[in-house]
């Protein structure tokens, strides 16, 4: 049977089929439909989001060591998170197979860098596969566990924005039955202590002796041959886009990207007049290659080291290379257009939050999910954002260095506080720093799509479950001043944020307005203007809602009077809560607009 | 069929239900026998920014995505956005657009403008433009959230395939609740497109 699945899907099939018997993950733009699928679809496989990456890893971990297949996805900086485990599972080794997807973003279509995780398998010394679309997506997940259980090491399977969200035809299997001894107290493989480390260090070292020689004779490491004298290395996404462009010409497909099989890939360069490798992002491949002694070899001073590659990038690249006669031309020139950036939804609450911070000038050190979308014009009112839980520490940093006489606030959501604040007010409190935390809790992991997490009171897998109290947990930590507000009233919000600002010692704000969109898009009556009460002020457009446009009636002659759009509109009430004149109001008559 | 390949790209902003859009097609694509990839980015572009998804169909398709200038279909389901995806058009590719205006919070500045008439600008470059009032006909059936099925509807003449594959590809990918809506919207524009609309 055949279906045309992402390779999100494909690999959350692909565990499915191969007996998985667990999948932990932290939601992440592009791995989150991994988990979502796996448990929506394949309910044979306990599924959990975790409030972490390190959290999800060391469950799979766990598991693996349980003896049941594992799976854990994230991010590419979600191995950040979860390196400290990587590093020294790789030491230990299985029991039952164990694979975590690696979905790299190159362009940085959402996320805050596009490093190369390609190198993170390398430097843990363990094997990666890489698929090109969706059927190897959902094939490499078996392989994959088949290769841990025989080399006894976790496995990455790195995926990337294009594979991950591209569709394609695939071709279905029957799950198969694994059995795995449960756990052995075997401490010298589990119990990382010096004397037992070293020992696994070496047994790593043997593993990847033994590694290499079955790199060397994989049918994931392929050529494929058309006589010419151009040969071109290349794996992943690029696979696909070099097959685009020229689809006849000898090809070296890597599927296994670490450790590469570098005697076969030296009879490729000695049997082709020129050589080029073509991967997005780093010289990975290109180094390693060069530095077993194939100099001649070429690639990324063709293609760059930026942004996500593309046939046209390629087509481009093989031109300047020489190797390509025309250059690819288009028909119609790109038009020089208005950007249009993301914006907070209409009715979201973080608006209001993001209305009042601008208006106090207060610092604002922020964090990842929708509201970093405060940063943008006209909100313009959070100023630093670096990682998962990064604005409590940037806040500490910069109050111990300057002083918080200004107001220094961390905005962070209720998923990111759970991931990685918790901490960071724990050193506000035990270092007595003088800045406010306001958790922006619109109760679910809203910029992947709406996650539950450990404050929504359900799991992934649909069950109720004891849903942990903001309130109580930060006084837990020592924080006396905790109070709530409801960002979309915006006078009340402001007094209780300035008086928050103003008091010694750290204090934390949350908020308790749900995201628009969860769980099902909240849509009240509509808002309008009243034209001739308008006066072209202007404040209404700058709390940046799409609902709101400029009309074509002018004020005074030469400033636009504002319009709503009934079918954007949530009834959120901001917009007339800070209009002077009171000319924004219900809708009249009152229509209700599906 | 041998020969059949095309390349579509459908745009919009995030919401208007690009995605649904690339979906039934790919799925009609392969309900017709075709090899079809569909490619899309998720996440922070959805917060009301562009989005856009490539979908390709013949006998066998490496790339997911387009390559820059060969599209023989551009779908674009508000009109600006007609206009930025203007150079991924083959130069005898036809471009279909909605009349729907989405104006962002950033063009109230002065800074930057919303054009004043996008259709107008495209046309300047291309006779191959097909403009349907998909926002107008969407409220009229009662959901603003039907301009994808609309114009994917006015665009299924230039792709082929038959009418009951969009309509299975329709039960099997929309929500039970929004099916028969879908089919409605389907046949309001598939008889648009009937009436000569493209020609």
């Amino acid at each position: 049977m055949k279906e045309l699945l992402s390779g999100n899907e494909a690999v959350a099939r692909g565990a499915y089929e191969a007996g998985v018997k667990l999948a932990a993950a932290y939601p992440g733009t592009p791995s989150t439909e991994i988990l979502e699928n796996i448990a929506a679809h394949y309910p044979s496989i306990y599924a959990e989001w975790s409030p972490n990456e390190k959290v999800a890893f060391e469950v799979g971990i766990g598991g693996s060591m349980g003896g049941g297949r594992s799976l854990v996805a994230m991010k590419h900086v979600g191995v950040n998170v979860a390196a400290d485990p990587l590093m020294t599972f790789a030491y230990t080794g299985v029991n039952a197979g164990f694979v975590f997807i690696s979905a790299d973003d190159p362009e940085m279509h959402s996320s805050q860098n596009e490093q190369d995780n390609r190198f993170i398998a390398k430097f843990a010394q363990i094997p990666f596969l890489e698929p090109s679309d969706s059927q190897e997506s959902k094939d490499m997940v078996k392989l994959a566990l088949e290769i841990s259980e025989e080399f006894d090491t976790p496995v990455m399977l790195r995926m990337t924005t294009r594979v991950s969200h591209s569709k394609g035809v695939v071709e279905l299997n029957d799950p198969i039955e694994v059995k795995h001894p449960q756990f052995d107290r075997n401490v010298r493989k589990y119990v990382m202590i010096p004397g037992n480390a070293r020992l696994r260090h070496h047994s790593v070292l043997e593993r990847l002796a033994r590694l290499e020689e079955f790199v060397e004779n994989s049918p994931l490491n392929r050529i494929e041959e058309y006589g010419t004298e151009l040969g071109i290395i290349t794996g992943g996404i690029s696979y696909e886009y070099v097959k685009e462009i020229m689809p006849e010409t000898d090809v070296f497909k890597i599927g296994i990207g670490f450790p590469l099989p570098l005697k076969k890939i030296n009879k490729f360069v000695e049997a082709h007049k020129r050589v080029l490798v073509v991967e997005e992002l780093e010289p990975y491949y290109e180094e390693i290659i060069r530095a077993a002694g194939m100099n001649t070899v070429e690639g990324k001073k063709f293609f760059g080291r930026e942004g996500e590659l593309s046939p046209h990038r390629i087509a481009l690249g093989l031109h300047e290379a020489g190797l390509l006669d025309a250059v690819p031309t288009i028909g119609y020139e790109p038009a020089d257009l208005f950007p249009r950036p993301p914006v907070l939804c209409p009715g979201c609450p973080h608006r209001g939050l993001f209305t009042i911070l601008k208006k106090l000038k207060l610092t604002v050190t922020g964090d990842i999910g929708c509201y970093t979308l405060g940063t943008l014009e006209p909100l313009g009112a959070l100023h630093t954002c670096i990682c998962m839980g990064a604005s409590i520490g940037n806040a500490i940093g910069m109050e111990k260095v300057n002083g918080s006489d200004k107001g220094i606030v961390a905005v962070l959501g209720d998923s990111t506080f759970l991931h990685s604040g918790i901490t960071g007010v724990l050193d506000a409190v035990y270092n007595k720093s003088n800045i406010t935390t306001i958790i922006a809790d619109n109760r679910i992991t809203a910029m992947t799509g709406g996650q539950q997490h450990p404050a929504t009171g359900y799991t992934l897998m649909g069950e109720k479950t004891k849903a942990v109290d903001f309130v109580e947990l930060v006084k837990a930590l020592g924080v006396e001043s905790v109070r709530t507000i409801d960002p979309l009233k915006y006078e009340e919000s402001m007094q209780v944020i300035k008086e928050e600002v103003a008091k010694p010692g750290p204090s934390v704000i949350i908020t308790t307005s749900p995201c628009v969109l969860m769980p099902r898009r909240i849509m009240d009556v509509p808002y309008e203007v009243i034209l001739d009460e308008c006066t072209g002020c202007s404040a209404c457009f700058r709390i940046g809602c799409p609902a709101i446009y400029p009309s074509k009636e002018l004020a005074k002659g030469k400033f636009p009077k504002a319009e709503i759009d009934p079918t954007l509109c949530t009834g959120c009430t901001l917009c007339a809560q800070i209009c002077l004149p009171e000319a924004i109001v219900l809708k009249q008559p009152a229509v209700t607009v599906k | 069929m041998d020969n059949y390949a095309k390349n579509i790209l459908i745009v919009g902003t995030g919401g208007q239900g690009v995605l649904l859009a690339s979906e039934l097609l790919s799925e009609a694509a392969v309900a017709s026998g075709y090899d079809a990839k569909k490619s899309e980015v998720h996440g922070m572009s959805q917060r009301g920014g562009v989005v856009s998804s490539h979908v390709r169909i013949g006998k066998k398709v490496y790339s997911p995505i387009i390559p820059y200038g060969q599209a023989d279909i551009i779908l674009s389901f508000e009109q600006a956005e007609g206009l930025r995806a203007l150079d991924w058009l083959a130069p005898s590719g036809k471009i279909i657009i909605s009349t729907t205006r989405l104006v962002p919070p950033i063009a109230n500045f002065g800074k930057f403008s919303y054009p004043a008439d996008p259709a107008a600008e495209i046309r300047k470059k291309t006779k191959n433009l097909i403009v349907v009032e998909a926002d107008k006909i969407a409220l009229e059936l009662g959901n603003i959230r039907l301009v994808n099925t609309i114009l994917l509807a006015v665009a299924s003449p230039f792709i082929g395939f038959e009418k009951k594959v969009w309509e299975e590809a329709i039960r099997k990918m929309v929500k039970p609740k929004f099916v028969d809506l879908n089919l409605k919207a389907f046949a309001r524009g598939y008889e648009l497109a009937g009436s000569g609309v493209g020609a």
